[in-house]
């Protein structure tokens, strides 16, 4: 089912000087032969367990861990890029999303490689979602279906139109190797876990403190970091010199706090300022190279000069942002007392083509259920009020005005005009 | 390379302009298919091409390009094209020290002092060699994107001063051209992208500025792109004319019309 192609050592360009001696494998082939390819041997076709080629350009693509942003980001996370999760304010639910990703690698037998300032790579193992299996999970999803909507089905009388909108709740994928659904009330059981190899970075053990000053302007802690990726990356032959080819899924937790050395999160003018944007590039560079994935977390809303995050984001390929209701106004509004928080999708890349799957769907929300993280679109409820009071319609106008410009990932508009 | 924008732009692979800079910026939206419309266009017309690919592989750009009707291998094993992957580069440099000067020298360096090594790269991969034949027509510099290299530790000054020099040979010396991307971010302040920004929009000959709808996001127009264009030689009295079209992206084509004349509205 999944297929992925790899070429040969291509041939040196004369007077190119940054031409690699070494074979590049990267993720970013076509898929089947090409007509006149310069390549020696031509593409073959390997398939690597999780993993699936995209519908649009035979990119090889790995499951974020949740089916619903799996088809928001046009079928899965591919293979050689960045997704950058913006957490939400209090770092409830981008944990969830971390361990989702690990989970589905412990699952599809990918490797995987921890890395946090804050927790030990085992008991974030330790902590990761229990898979479902098929046909339970078809259960759990239908019993919370039922207590919605009892008459999902019927044909549509009055409002026949809301008929022909997309459905936007994506259901358990079963029978498939790619996507699972996890169980976020169990823990994963341990003979799993011992099934699946991993490689953990723990920033407190790796770094000493008395480091001499780098001269290349990295924090220690990501020059640690890169270090150890490369090795890993090395060692194991992700970059296509190991001819049994898997994927690496690298995991990388709350980069940009004050806990990586870094103190972009501290000052508006910083001394190291290029130290995590030169971080992401070269990170970049590594993923690009080899047969591996990334899922990053980062606390935006912490870093106090917002011109790091428009190159922050530009250096990410595919940016996730979170926004919980925990602590805010909107907690209590009853317009929002179905879900827990909004998801944007602020960009997805446009890989080996012009244009990208983007969703149409730009207002969704998600809700964390007893078992299920699921991602919905968001739905105003009808102002059914017989007295026409003053706190409702302000309800409502601040939710008009958080759908107006929609956030839009290629193209978004002036924030004054809300429709 | 689109025939549509060839058609906005007056030009022809047949009969390009020479000593000119472009600048391509976006805001709010992704410019990239400005890039491989310019990278097919000057392969096609037959010139050398160097292009400082700093964000995206290699392979990507190949891809792209054999839908716009241009292989990027072929062209690269014939000589026309001399291709810099930064991404692979800076891999490269970063982790081992190289014994000759590399042009990414500046990932290595705490304060990035200036671009020398790339201007230097640029310039020999751009000189024609002494055989006295000319094979190509014109040298050609492209750069995506410079935006990158603010974020790599360079100042803006020192990428001013990259592509003064570049312009200086190239379009210049050489009777080339040049063109470069440069990202615009309009809501966060970011002084040194407007540095830059400000200063190449006072060199460059053509303006291209691919923009978002100020409604937002639309499925039939992906957004609009400003075209302005300044005349080089101060004799003419012709004004700088701009001109704004709109654009929708397609898998191997990209459709441009009149504002408000998206085929989905009529």
């Amino acid at each position: 089912m999944a297929a992925a192609a790899t070429c040969s050592p291509d041939a040196q360009g004369t007077g190119s000087k940054a031409a690699s001696s070494r074979s590049n494998v990267t993720s970013f082939q076509r898929r089947g032969p090409r007509a006149g390819a310069a390549d020696s041997g031509g593409p073959r076709l390997v398939s690597i367990a999780g993993t699936r080629p995209s519908l649009r350009n035979g990119q090889l693509l790995v499951s974020t861990g949740l089916p619903a942003l799996d088809q928001l980001l046009g079928g899965g996370l591919a293979v050689g890029t960045v997704l950058l999760i913006e957490e939400d304010k209090y770092n409830i639910y981008s944990p969830l999303l971390f361990k989702y990703f690990l989970a589905e690698g412990v699952v599809s037998g990918h490797t995987l490689l921890i890395a946090s300032a804050e927790e030990e790579p085992t008991d974030i193992l330790q902590e990761l979602p229990a898979p479902l299996l098929d046909d339970s999970c078809k259960k759990e999803f239908d019993e919370d279906v039922c207590k919605k909507i009892p008459e999902s089905n019927v044909q549509m009388k009055i409002a026949w139109r809301y008929q022909l909108l997309p459905k936007m709740e994506v259901g358990p994928v079963s029978s498939s190797k790619f996507g699972h659904c996890y169980d976020a009330s169990k823990k994963m059981p341990q003979e799993l876990i011992e099934t699946s190899k991993w490689h953990g970075f723990f920033l407190p053990e790796k770094i000493s403190s008395d480091l001499p000053i780098e001269s290349c302007s990295l924090a220690p802690g990501y020059l640690k970091l890169l270090q150890f990726i490369r090795n890993v990356i090395y060692e194991e032959g992700f970059d296509g010199s190991n001819p049994q080819k898997n994927i690496l899924r690298i995991g990388l937790e709350s980069v940009g706090s004050p806990l990586w050395g870094d103190d972009i999160c501290c000052t508006e003018n910083c001394d190291s300022s290029r130290s995590l944007t030169k971080f992401l590039y070269l990170l970049r560079g590594l993923l690009r190279t080899s047969l591996s994935a990334c899922v990053i977390t980062m606390p935006t809303h912490l870093i106090q000069n917002k011109a790091i995050i428009g190159r922050v984001k530009n250096l990410a390929d595919t940016v996730v942002a979170l926004e919980s209701f925990i602590g805010s106004e909107r907690e209590t509004n009853p317009l929002y007392k179905d879900y827990h928080g909004l998801i944007h999708i602020r960009q997805i890349p446009r890989l080996n083509n012009l244009i990208c799957d983007e969703s149409e769907v730009k207002d969704l929300a998600f809700k964390l259920k007893r078992k299920l993280f699921t991602i919905e679109r968001l739905h105003l409820p009808p102002d059914l009020s017989d007295t026409v009071s003053r706190s409702s319609k302000q309800g409502l106008a601040d939710s008009a005005k958080l759908l107006g410009p929609g956030c839009g990932t290629m193209a978004r508009g002036e924030k004054h005009l809300d429709f | 390379m689109f025939p549509e924008l060839n058609n906005l732009l007056d030009t022809a692979p047949d009969r390009p302009e020479q000593g000119t800079l472009t600048l391509l910026c976006d805001a709010k939206t992704d410019g990239s298919f400005l890039v491989h419309h310019f990278l097919s266009f000057y392969l096609r017309a037959n010139c050398k091409v160097c292009f400082v690919a700093l964000l995206q592989s290699f392979s990507h750009y190949n891809v792209v390009g054999q839908k716009l009707g241009v292989s990027l291998t072929a062209a690269r094993e014939r000589g026309q094209l001399v291709f810099l992957e930064g991404l692979r580069s800076s891999v490269d440099i970063f982790f081992q020290a190289q014994e000759d000067p590399h042009p990414l020298q500046f990932l290595r360096e705490a304060n990035a002092g200036d671009l020398k090594p790339l201007y230097t790269f640029v310039k020999e991969a751009l000189t024609p060699t002494d055989s006295g034949k000319a094979v190509w027509r014109c040298p050609v510099l492209l750069v995506d994107d410079l935006s990158v290299l603010l974020s790599l530790g360079v100042g803006a000054v020192a990428v001013l001063d990259f592509v003064h020099y570049c312009r200086a040979t190239v379009c210049g010396d050489l009777k080339g051209n040049m063109v470069a991307l440069v990202h615009e971010s309009r809501d966060v302040e970011d002084e040194d992208n407007d540095i830059l920004l400000n200063g190449l929009s006072h060199q460059s000959h053509l303006i291209l500025r691919a923009e978002g709808l100020a409604t937002g996001f639309c499925r039939d127009v992906h957004g609009q792109l400003r075209i302005l264009r300044r005349q080089a030689s101060r004799s003419t009295a012709r004004q700088e004319r701009s001109l704004t079209y709109q654009y929708k992206i397609q898998d191997k084509n990209v459709l441009f019309f009149a504002k408000g004349m998206s085929p989905a509205v009529l």
